[in-house]
């Protein structure tokens, strides 16, 4: 056992030094800067581009005074909506046939409107393609029931949170855990995959297996893959709490805190992700020991890749309802447990099922990396295409 | 069965089998290894010389067999005391050069730090101590393959297993690593290589092994195989024919003005007497030891001496 675990040490080491200290680290550093950056850009865009072919804009036609109240209350109303679309008005003036300004305003290329409010406050009539009990027509009633009798200023005070913002940022909390366990996970055991292949094509792998088992190199290559990711998750988590210091006010504080608390939260979602990437990243081994070329790797990769999406989605169901059926389920599910429990410690605050659950993904760690370790011996030293080992085999 | 486990055997294999799907690559190998000895694995490519390895190694078990290597049954755990060349060498191409004889150290128990000291001395040793923080990526092959020579014995191992260790090696540095096996040997170190070059086997072995399609068929001291033969008698006659023709066998061939023949079972002096008697008139007669090559043809087949020669050109 000393041996195994030395000789793990050892394999370990150096495909740890050789990950960390490698040019391509630093991309797998700033990697998840990018879509951040892309998602903050073209997000920016997008809702910008949306706003503006959301905004209806009506034609209002009032004296200068109601006009006024009215655009006073949609200012209000504008404000209280925040980010959501709230229709614009034209104020115009009354003409002596209101019917044909109506129509001429319709068709007004100038004003580009979609309906047309007439008939001032006592007897108001919109005309538009608009549905009747569409939002349009609804923003209007509310802006000329606020036009007619201005309510009364509302006292606030703020408290720092309240149950319903906390559920929501929770729910948010966890689903960012979920996906960032999710992508995380994916990406590393593509890279223990790639090593592997590079291993053995530069044939590498014969030396190592005539001096350690090669259980051995199996669990070194794991491990380090493993600690190499700690080591990323690190700088990503210093690299963020420094952002939220300097971008938001109140800082890493500003976060709503999971159920369980911060420094629960940390440690669990670093257990949960150790666990997916030891389960996913044994499978992908495994894989990579059956496989000489990145085309053969991709092939055989493909079923769990999507297999691991579908988990993804089934899990991403117990965010909001950590106690529901379809949550338990996720939970004894050993691939999809890590991604449930993490999204469960952001809702729930017990702790005793985050024990539960890590024993039972333990066991399953056991038992799955003891069967790939067994498959990666038996097939990881052969070389040449697998369909066809596999058509023989079948012939056989 | 084994022979009983002592000092005297490094390795030893008994019946050793292994088939991969319907192919048996290796067919009832026995062999010993004495201890501190050279040992060579002689073959034509494909006839089972690296899964033999493989297998002396507990890299691949055998599918039935046994073999005991420094008197352990699992090899793995003779590994500290072993030092492995595999036929296709491998190295990890970023790494410098005394990282890469450290690690290799490492994985046989080495302390790093120790194995860095080490990779140093050996490196300067054979003229590569420039090279000690250069990625392997920058050598020649020939240097490459001598880096991972020297990780092959940086932890002093007490047994040191070369497949093909002279393939692609220019003559100076197969000259070198004729040199080092020597050296290695004369200090303690058991050495068995595999190798299609008779003439490497003939200069460096004590014991060889023989394998042909997986069998062994012949294994002993390389004076046994040369024995398997008669010497050779290399005879020029002053005169053309005579009654001294009678003394030298049928099938014996000509070579320019000489005669090629087996030393007949009488020996040299019954022969010399039936010469001189039938007025041969001597010119020269010369009774060669057969080579190590002549064996191999003799034991192993036109066909496979045919397959090493094509090999060794390869």
């Amino acid at each position: 056992m000393t041996r195994l675990l030395r000789s793990a040490w050892v394999v370990g080491r150096r495909d740890f030094t050789a990950t960390v200290l490698s040019k391509a680290f630093i991309f797998f550093l700033i990697g998840p800067l990018f879509p951040v950056l892309l998602g903050a850009m073209f997000g920016g865009i997008g809702a910008r581009v949306a706003n503006q072919a959301e905004r209806p804009r009506v034609a209002v036609i009032a004296s200068q005074a109601d006009f006024a109240r009215l655009a006073a209350a949609r200012e209000q109303l504008g404000e209280a909506m925040g980010d959501r679309p709230v229709a614009e008005l034209v104020g115009v003036p009354p003409q002596a046939d209101i019917d044909s300004q109506v129509r001429e305003l319709l068709a007004s290329k100038h004003h580009s409107v979609v309906a047309v409010m007439s008939g001032g406050f006592e007897s108001p009539h919109l005309t538009g393609a608009i549905d009747k009990d569409g939002s349009v027509a609804g923003q209007m009633r509310m802006l000329l029931s606020a036009a007619r009798a201005p309510s009364k200023p509302v006292e606030v005070t703020t408290t720092s949170r309240s149950s319903g913002s906390v559920d929501r940022t929770r729910a948010i909390t966890a689903q960012m855990g979920q996906m960032i366990l999710f992508f995380l996970t994916i990406i590393l055991a593509g890279m223990t995959l790639s090593q592997l292949i590079e291993e053995k094509s530069n044939k590498v792998i014969e030396v190592l297996a005539a001096a350690v088992p090669i259980e051995s190199i199996f669990l070194g290559k794991l491990f380090a893959m493993l600690a190499t990711s700690l080591v990323g998750i690190a700088v990503w988590l210093t690299a963020g709490i420094a952002a939220l210091s300097m971008f938001t006010h109140g800082g890493a504080g500003a976060i709503a805190q999971p159920a369980v608390g911060s420094a629960a939260f940390l440690i669990l979602t670093l257990i949960y992700f150790a666990m997916n990437y030891l389960l996913l990243g044994s499978v992908f081994l495994s894989i990579g020991a059956q496989a000489s070329t990145v085309r053969e790797v991709q092939t055989l990769s493909m079923p769990v890749t999507v297999a691991q999406v579908l988990i993804f989605g089934f899990a991403a169901l117990a965010v909001g309802s950590p106690d529901s059926p379809v949550a338990i389920a996720g939970a004894v599910i050993p691939l999809s447990s890590p991604l449930v429990m993490v999204a469960r410690a952001a809702e729930k605050p017990e702790l005793w099922p985050h024990l539960v659950a890590i024993l039972w993904q333990a066991l399953w760690i056991a038992i799955v990396v003891t069967v790939s370790a067994r498959l990666f011996r038996r097939t990881v030293l052969k070389s040449g295409p697998v369909k066809r080992r596999w058509w023989k085999r079948a012939s056989a | 069965m084994l022979r009983a486990q002592s000092s005297e055997w490094a390795v030893e294999a008994a019946d050793l089998v292994k088939d991969f799907g319907d192919t048996r690559a290796v067919d009832g190998v026995s062999l010993g290894v004495p201890t501190g000895s050279i040992y060579g694995l002689l073959g034509p490519n494909g006839a089972g010389k690296t899964t033999t390895l493989r297998i002396l190694l507990g890299i691949i078990d055998p599918s039935s067999g046994t073999r005991s290597v420094l008197g352990h049954q699992r090899p793995l755990e003779a590994a500290p005391e072993i030092g492995y060349l595999p036929e296709e060498r491998g190295l990890y191409p970023a790494m410098h050069c005394r990282d890469a004889i450290a690690f290799m150290g490492a994985l046989r128990g080495l302390p790093i730090a120790e194995g860095r000291g080490r990779a140093d001395e050996l490196l300067a040793e054979h003229g590569l101590g420039d090279w000690a923080k250069k990625p392997i990526r920058t050598l020649s092959k020939g240097m490459a393959q001598t880096v991972q020579l020297l990780g092959t014995i940086v932890h002093r191992p007490r047994l040191l297993v070369l497949d093909e260790p002279f393939a692609g090696l220019d003559a100076i540095n197969q000259a070198r690593l004729e040199e080092l096996i020597r050296r290695e040997a004369r200090g303690g170190v058991t050495i068995i290589f595999s190798t299609h070059v008779i003439a490497h086997a003939e200069r460096l072995c004590e014991r060889i092994a023989i394998i042909a399609k997986g069998k062994v068929a012949f294994e002993g001291a390389v004076d046994e195989a040369r024995a398997k033969l008669r010497p050779i008698v290399r005879l020029r006659t002053r005169t053309e024919d005579g009654a001294w023709r009678s003394a030298i066998p049928a099938d014996a061939r000509r070579e320019g003005k000489d005669w090629i023949f087996e030393l007949p079972q009488s020996g040299p002096e019954p022969l010399l007497k039936a010469l001189i008697d039938g007025a041969a008139g001597i010119e020269t007669l010369a009774i060669e030891r057969p080579g190590l090559h002549d064996a191999f043809v003799a034991i192993a087949g036109d066909k496979a001496a045919a397959q090493m020669i094509e090999g060794a050109v390869k």
